[in-house]
């Protein structure tokens, strides 16, 4: 689950974690109020979306307003709130229609001296969590993690015990930070990696992470996704969801306990299990065919997870057929049979409906779908149901 | 021989008493395992399947001398399930259940690797050496007696790998479900040790998929310490970056994790991987063509 900045800001301030002065504003009336408030000389404008690369980003209505941008009034706080309130950001994140921007968030200004990456993750390799650093602040974090690996510095840590003072120091030396800056550096990185912990986090980024003119650290930027299957014992996170940033059929798949991602292509998939969902969206690939989704079942599906799995897919008009593939363990190839009967009756359906079943109960299951008069394309193996497939769109 | 488990393994089953570890009990002993009992705390006294339920996993092992765990908690209590498996002594642990969170795996990794016992999953179906004993979810039926390890990190498609092998009348050794979340016990290296120090073992079948690095790490190791034919798959060659494909492990982050890389590691290790995943039991005949 992904947050705001405004939301992870929140969030750090509550770990002592060091951030500016900030207010959320849904008009523009409220940005300058929020300018004022602040008292400043300045202050910035950020559009709130979940994705990133926001400063870069552009307004489709307004294509000359970037993401973000440095005010110098109230009035003209106002006049960019204006400019991103309720229209479409497109950011390297957002793909090309863009994401609503429906909230901005109006932050103090500071003098910088110095700007650092720095991001926390589950590190795959050691099992553990990992501290990453960089002098390479405010910068393409991934150009700069492919062209100088070198410059991203790391550093993992036991949940238990927590980051070490010698790391930050090894990190400090590097970075060559010293003094009371390096007093502050132990702070903060102690802290952002405990709350990476504590509200177990998948992922914590702050890009860029400022050294100000004083010598101190900021969170110029929070960026903060939480590990979904840890969100049971997190009843106050639940609530900073918003909706409005996820697509409406992965949020409607969520809620029937089935994974769904939305692609670009034209053929739609019903699989079990996530690996053989991938495989079944590369093998129509492969026979020259484009998948208009990712969607696993799972292994206990029952019939009105499926229904509305056909639901779901169907409400996505690129979709020109569908190809089923079930490879029966737990889930038997009746009940899929089964649901594949009630969904016609209920949900219709109006492509092309290529079927590959496989493993327990196959024979009754290919019997109840024969039995059924629907006109089901019937595959025999994975190779048989691709080809099928694009044939029937060809 | 086989690898983890055979015909002498007792097992256990912790959560026995819930409606998923009560039906795959039966399904195991169905198959032929040697389960001996179950554990649910607070519901010692009770059967489930003719078998004795027990408050602890410890009273268990001594009243059954158990040597294997099949794990069905609910995702909050599968890291102590885990760790008491652990304190038991129990060798070989399969953890079926879904959504642990990442930094409970982190506390059980650390503690199971200072360990003598093996864990397997967490999110994953478990493991088979066929016709000699079943410890998780996979449909039995599909399996034959054979010379074929396979591993993976996803469970239908493992199916889907044993069915392609059986059509081929190559029967398989033992298959372990590794787990499709980011932290899992067991990785493909330290399968690829037990297979290479197997009889039965001719020959191994590595599925992978998208995401992190454990595929290109295995196939460094193979390059250097496997001497049996090996043939691959990885799925997921056309996931888009950044959308996590069902498993929490799936999903490629910084443009680091593609089939794309994985496949040329593989294959520079000298490992027929399978274009097609309905050709992943031609990518094994394949490679037992080539030797090694």
């Amino acid at each position: 689950m992904k947050i705001h900045e405004y939301q992870a800001k929140d969030l750090f301030r509550k770990a002592q974690v060091p951030v500016l002065q900030g207010f959320v504003a849904k008009t523009p009336e409220e940005a300058k109020a929020a300018f004022e408030k602040l008292g400043g000389p300045i202050a910035v404008v950020k559009a709130q979306v979940h994705a990133g690369g926001r400063g870069k980003g552009t307004v489709i209505e307004v294509p000359t307003q970037r993401g973000v941008q440095l005010v110098k009034s109230g009035d003209e706080a106002a006049a960019v709130a204006k400019n991103l309130i309720n229209n479409q950001l497109v950011t390297i994140q957002t793909g090309p229609s863009g994401s609503k921007v429906n909230q901005v968030f109006v932050e103090e200004g500071c003098k910088i001296a110095r700007e650092l990456y720095l991001a926390v993750v589950v590190d795959r390799g050691s099992s553990m969590p990992l501290l990453m650093v960089s002098s390479e602040g405010g910068m393409d974090i991934e150009k700069v993690a492919e062209e100088s690996p070198e410059k991203i510095l790391k550093e993992s840590f036991d949940p238990a015990y927590g980051l070490q003072g010698f790391q930050v120091r090894k990190l400090c030396k590097k970075l060559g930070i010293s003094g009371d800056t390096a007093k502050h550096a132990d702070f903060f990185m102690k802290k952002i990696c405990k709350l990476f912990v504590d509200l177990d986090c998948s992922m914590v980024e702050i890009n860029p992470l400022v050294i100000t003119a004083d010598n101190t650290l900021i969170a110029l930027d929070g960026k903060v996704t939480f590990d979904d299957n840890a969100m049971f014992r997190h009843a106050d996170l639940k609530l900073l969801r918003d909706l409005n940033e996820e697509e409406p059929a992965e949020t409607r798949a969520g809620n029937t306990g089935l994974s769904y991602v939305k692609l670009e292509g034209n053929i739609g998939c019903l699989v079990n299990g996530a690996g053989l969902a991938m495989a079944t969206m590369d093998i129509i690939k492969h026979h020259g065919g484009a998948p208009a989704n990712f969607l696993d079942v799972g292994g206990g599906a029952n019939t009105q997870q499926v229904t509305e799995a056909f639901r779901i897919i169907l409400s996505d008009p690129n979709v020109k057929a569908i190809l089923v593939n079930i490879f029966g363990g737990i889930a038997r190839c009746t009940t899929i049979a089964q649901a594949i009967i009630e969904a016609s009756k209920e949900v219709g359906f109006t492509v092309p409906l290529v079927v590959r079943l496989e493993g327990t109960e196959v024979n009754e299951g290919k019997k109840m779908l024969k039995d059924s008069g629907l006109a089901i394309i019937s595959a025999d193996d994975l190779t048989d149901a691709a080809k099928k497939v694009v044939a029937s769109i060809a | 021989m086989s690898i983890l488990v055979n015909r002498e393994t007792r097992v256990i089953c912790q959560g026995i008493t819930g409606k998923a570890g009560a039906f795959h009990t039966k399904g195991c002993k169905e198959y032929g395992t040697k389960m001996v009992g179950g554990v649910t705390p607070g519901k010692s006294g009770e059967t489930v399947e003719g078998l004795p339920v027990f408050d602890t996993v410890e009273e268990a092992v001594k009243q059954t001398g158990a040597n294997a765990s099949m794990i069905f908690v609910p995702p909050a209590f599968t890291a102590d399930a885990i760790l008491e498996a652990i304190d038991a002594g129990i060798g070989v642990i399969c953890a079926i259940t879904e959504g642990v969170p990442v930094i409970d795996m982190v506390h059980v990794y650390d503690k199971v690797r200072r360990s003598n016992s093996i864990l397997i999953g967490p999110n994953c179906p478990g493991v088979i050496t066929p016709g000699e004993c079943k410890i998780g979810i996979m449909p039995g039926y599909i399996h034959n007696v054979g010379k074929v390890g396979i591993m993976s990190r996803s469970g239908t498609l493992t199916y889907e790998a044993v069915w392609q092998t059986s059509s081929l009348n190559l029967g398989q050794s033992t298959c372990v479900g590794l787990g499709g979340d980011p932290i899992v016990g067991t990785s493909y290296i330290d399968l690829f040790k037990r297979y290479q120090d197997d009889d039965q073992t001719e020959v191994i079948l590595m599925i992978g998929e998208i995401g992190g690095d454990a595929e290109e790490q295995a196939a460094a190791y193979v390059k250097s310490h496997v001497t049996k034919p090996v043939a691959a798959f990885i799925a997921g060659r056309t996931a888009p970056p950044g959308k996590r494909m069902g498993h929490a492990g799936a999903i490629i982050t910084g443009g680091k994790g593609t089939a794309a890389e994985k496949v040329a590691a593989l294959e520079a290790a000298g490992i027929v991987v399978s274009q097609s995943p309905a050709d992943m039991g031609k990518a094994v005949v394949e490679a037992i063509r080539r030797g090694k």
